[in-house]
């Protein structure tokens, strides 16, 4: 009997570390050539290019200082480390930035006469968007009247009923795929619908709630069976020993413990579709004037407002612009407040489930 | 004084005695409510077979028409006229996806296993934040910011990279180009692909993952050996789900590009191919008659594409979730 | 209102899997009757079809009669609804519904059905049925709170609160006491001791100084191995089962010596 051996490197456990203080003054380094560097190259001091030259300066000699101390196997750590948290990093800047430019170019619009006024025969400076924001909330209102219900009722169906079975198998599938149609698809569709029942070219609010519907019953019956799945079995089986029929069970007992996960579900359905352009573009239309009428002529909403400033402005293309920001600064507020409320609610009102 | 256990009539029960009142409605109520619950998820299925129904009879009229009467009334014969529109959708979601997938796969990586636990949740929002940018905003963003950010990259890549196809061509005197379309594509699907991957991640098996550590394997070696094998058929899915909405999503492209009917793989010119979604959205509002069902054609050839593409992915991810098993 | 069960060659399956086999046995009223066994042997199984909850499990059937003062819960035409409202059962771990306040809670059942009752009389149910369940004094002044600050004891006495309320004939306890701490569980069983002057209770437990103590009758179950279905012992006088039992395997559990 011979103990085992190795040598693997050396015998002691601590090898070559680089000293803590390595990574910022990496940082710094890179940081100042980066800058030089992008000066040098393009004469002036852009900082996307100083940024993505510090970045490489940065990876480089964290890979030579790590391969000369720690070795090769530490330096391909640390360069994965690196790209991976640079990859988050970059993911930022398309958000910053377009929080930024909303911003900046939204608040030159931002004012009363933007929430007051509509567009009806002003060709220039002036008017505002009211009769899109109402359009929106029409739209988005109806869309909501029609997908909650259907939606709520598929997951119920889902969780409660069909556990398991062909039929529940085959709608989460299809419920699944339904995720993916495209919303100019759904547009279509509420179009070619809609064209049958009331002869072709018809545009109305409806046609476009209908169009968003399609977009987000699957988002609905999704968020609402997760939830349903999470109340405990106890509580069904507790309803089902004092003899309450399975329905009033669901009705009585399941729902309200799940309600408030159900809202937040629905909200952030909403939030979901609120910016949906291309549908409505397709069966909603445009129109310059506020119209209560879900039922008939084209209704204005909000993306669309803030697509047709921007492809068809007038004379004055920045008087358009302008107004196309406000809008679209107006939209990620609106789905922000939404977003907010939704997981607001979620947190703050779920009850306390068993333990 | 006794009960009866059969439906029909009832007598009180002695004390402390609730009424269990009428005959009852309520058993009847149970087999309606289920009716209810499955008739709408019924729906659902006839809701989409209605799309790809109603989409085919008004579409009909140009699939089935004489060449003659489209090229007069139309915007030409059917299939010369969808198929580079079908290019441009497919190869504006490949480049959007080149760019998107190795950051996404990093982001989710970086949240499931390099950021701190507490965090992880925090940064899953921030990504999520840009799911919640309407599609109009990121149109609007990708033509008015980034287009006139990107020209001088183009410039570079024009003269120092011109030599290679893909950045041939005169540069586009407005940056906006397919490429600036994809960029702003890629920045959309990058939340679904991430948040698909970060879950997978996370399911990777901890045993695995501690094994690989305790072998003396540094985080790099450890994701590579447990993490990603464990979560290729899910980066897959991901991949594929992000293909689909890639294909189908419209405004970006709509309003970065003015788009043309050409096939080329060159980046940077002012000729760029168009997509389906985008020439439906462009045309659609002053089209009338036959240009009418012709769009709505191209709709149906839009839509059966993102459908295979789907169910493909979907697919995917079932058969995953049936071999994965308990961990 | 007390009433007798008896089940005659009882079989439960879940698909195709027999779970307990060929159970007979009675169960006398204004009694406590204990189900022991090995984990898996099928005791809570058999209890849940005394009440037609095992029908809430997909796949789960039953073959035999259980009969309820010779009426058979599973005749022709028998409600499941309408068993359970005369079988009440209590669970495990105590399940309170979290949307409904202490008092909403007990009166669950006629609530929950829609059923319509006079305040007076709610609040007169509501006092009798806690007091039967020694909850009173301890809640009596926040009957409109969700209760959600209640230990697990009391959670599980407003529990039995609720399933008295409904009037049942029989309560079935699956391991009533199992999540709950030793006072609590002290507490528990006095409760069940006065409640068989007016309920046929049957315990499912695991404890079997619990059976010892509480029970009148004990029924053994077991099986022979994994996969094969759980059967009935043999059942008894408490004090015989656990002084001089007939099968060998009864002494074995009960001495220890395995479960």
């Amino acid at each position: 009997m011979t103990a085992i051996t190795h040598r693997l490197g050396s015998e002691t456990l601590t090898a070559g570390r680089l000293p803590k203080a390595t990574i910022p003054v990496a940082i710094a380094a890179s940081a100042v050539l980066g800058y030089a560097l992008a000066v040098l190259a393009s004469g002036t001091a852009n900082i996307g290019l100083a940024i993505l030259f510090a970045f490489l300066v940065f990876l480089v000699t964290v890979e030579i200082t790590t391969r000369v101390v720690e070795g090769a196997r530490q330096a391909a750590d640390r360069r994965a480390g690196n790209l991976i948290a640079g990859a988050f990093l970059l993911a930022l800047v398309p958000l910053g930035s377009v929080t930024f430019e909303a911003v900046s170019n939204g608040l030159a619009r931002f004012d009363l006469a933007f929430f007051t006024q509509s567009m009806r025969n002003v060709v220039g400076e002036g008017g505002g968007a009211v009769h899109a924001i109402y359009g929106t909330v029409y739209v988005t209102g109806m869309a909501t009247v029609i997908s909650v219900p259907i939606g709520l009722l598929t997951a119920i169906y889902l969780a409660e009923y069909g556990v398991r079975n062909r039929l529940s198998k085959a709608i989460t599938f299809f419920v699944d795929v339904m995720t993916g149609v495209p919303s100019i698809v759904a547009g279509l569709f509420a179009y070619a619908l809609m064209g049958l029942l009331l002869g072709p070219g018809a545009r109305s609010g409806f046609e476009g709630s209908i169009a968003l519907s399609v977009l987000m019953i699957p988002v609905v019956v999704r968020s609402c069976e997760e939830l349903l799945r999470l109340v405990p079995n106890e509580l069904r089986e507790a309803a089902y020993a004092l003899g309450v029929p399975k329905w009033l069970t669901i009705v009585r007992v399941v729902i309200p413990t799940a309600i408030s996960g159900i809202i937040s579900g629905v909200i952030l359905a909403i939030a979901r579709v609120i910016g949906e352009t291309a549908p409505l573009l397709i069966a909603a239309g445009f129109t310059a004037s506020l119209n209560n009428n879900l039922f008939a002529n084209p209704m204005m909403t909000l993306p669309v407002f803030v697509y047709d400033s921007y492809a068809h402005p007038g004379t004055d293309v920045q008087v358009y612009w302008d107004r196309a920001w406000a809008g679209a600064l107006t939209l990620i507020l609106i789905v922000m407040i939404l977003n907010l409320v939704g997981r607001l609610i979620a947190r703050r009102f779920a009850p306390k489930t068993g333990r | 004084m006794t009960q009866k256990l059969t439906r029909p009539g009832t007598s009180r029960g002695a004390e402390p005695g609730p009424g269990t009142g009428a005959p009852d409605p309520k058993r009847r109520g149970d087999r309606v409510f289920r009716g209810f619950a499955m008739g709408a998820g019924i729906l659902i299925l006839v809701i989409l077979a209605l799309v790809a129904a109603f989409l085919l009879i008004q579409g009909s009229p140009a699939l089935f028409a004489d060449p003659a009467k489209l090229i007069s009334q139309g915007y030409g014969e059917f299939l010369p006229w969808v198929l580079p529109y079908a290019f441009g959708t497919v190869w504006a979601a490949i480049l959007a996806l080149v760019l998107a997938v190795p950051v996404a796969v990093g982001i989710a990586l970086f949240i499931s296993h390099y950021s701190p636990r507490r965090l992880a949740q925090p940064l899953g929002y921030v990504i999520d934040l840009l799911a919640a940018v309407p599609s109009v905003v990121f149109g609007l963003w990708g033509s008015l910011v980034l287009a006139p950010a990107a020209r001088p990259l183009y410039e570079w890549l024009s003269a120092n990279l011109g030599f290679i196809p893909l950045f041939s061509g005169t540069v586009s005197g407005t940056g906006r180009t397919i490429f600036t379309a994809a960029i702003v594509l890629a920045t959309m699907v990058l939340p679904i692909i991430t948040s698909m991957c970060r879950e997978v991640f996370l399911q990777a098996p901890r045993l695995h993952e501690e094994a690989a550590l305790a072998l003396g394997a540094t985080r790099w070696e450890m994701v590579k050996m447990a993490v990603f094998p464990f979560a290729r058929p899910g980066i897959i899915a991901a991949v594929m789900l992000g293909l689909g909405r890639a294909l189908g999503e419209t405004m970006a492209v709509t309003m970065v590009l003015s788009g043309t009917r050409n096939i080329t793989f060159e980046l940077l010119t002012s000729e760029n191919p168009n997509t389906i979604a985008a020439t439906v959205a462009q045309n659609f509002p002053e089209a009338f008659g036959l240009k009418t069902s012709q769009l709505i054609a191209a709709g149906l050839v839009l839509f059966l594409i993102t459908l295979v593409v789907n169910m493909i992915a979907r697919w995917i991810v079932s058969r995953r979730a049936e071999f994965s098993g308990a961990n | 209102m007390s009433k007798r069960i008896e089940t005659t060659d009882l079989n439960v399956y879940y698909s195709d899997f027999r779970a307990v086999e060929d159970v007979t046995i009675t169960i006398q009223p204004r009694a406590i009757t204990a189900f022991i066994g090995p984990s898996g042997c099928g005791k809570s199984t058999f209890l849940r079809t005394l009440n037609r909850m095992h029908e809430v499990i997909p796949g789960a059937r039953v073959e035999g009669e259980v009969l309820l003062d010779g009426e058979n819960l599973y005749g022709a035409g028998v409600d499941p609804v309408r068993v359970r409202r005369q079988v009440g059962m209590v669970f495990q771990r105590p399940n309170p519904f979290p949307t409904m306040s202490i008092r909403e809670n007990v009166l669950a059942g006629i609530k929950l059905n829609f059923s319509r009752m006079p305040k007076g009389e709610q609040d007169d149910l509501v006092e009798r049925s806690l007091r039967s369940a020694n909850l009173w004094e301890e809640v009596k002044n926040r009957l409109g709170l969700p209760g959600s600050g209640l230990s697990g004891g009391q959670q599980q006495r407003r529990c039995i609160a609720r399933a008295i309320a409904m009037a049942p004939a029989v309560l079935l306890m699956d391991e009533p006491c199992s999540a709950l701490d030793p006072i609590s569980t002290l507490a528990i069983e006095d409760l069940m001791s006065e409640l068989k002057e007016k309920y046929t209770i049957v315990i499912v437990t695991h404890n079997m100084q619990q059976a010892a103590r509480v029970s009148d009758t004990t029924a053994f179950f077991n099986i022979a191995g994994t996969g094969s279905p759980g059967r009935l012992i043999e059942s008894g006088p408490t004090d015989k089962i656990f002084s001089t039992p007939d099968v060998q395997a009864t002494e074995d559990y009960i001495s220890g010596r395995f479960g």
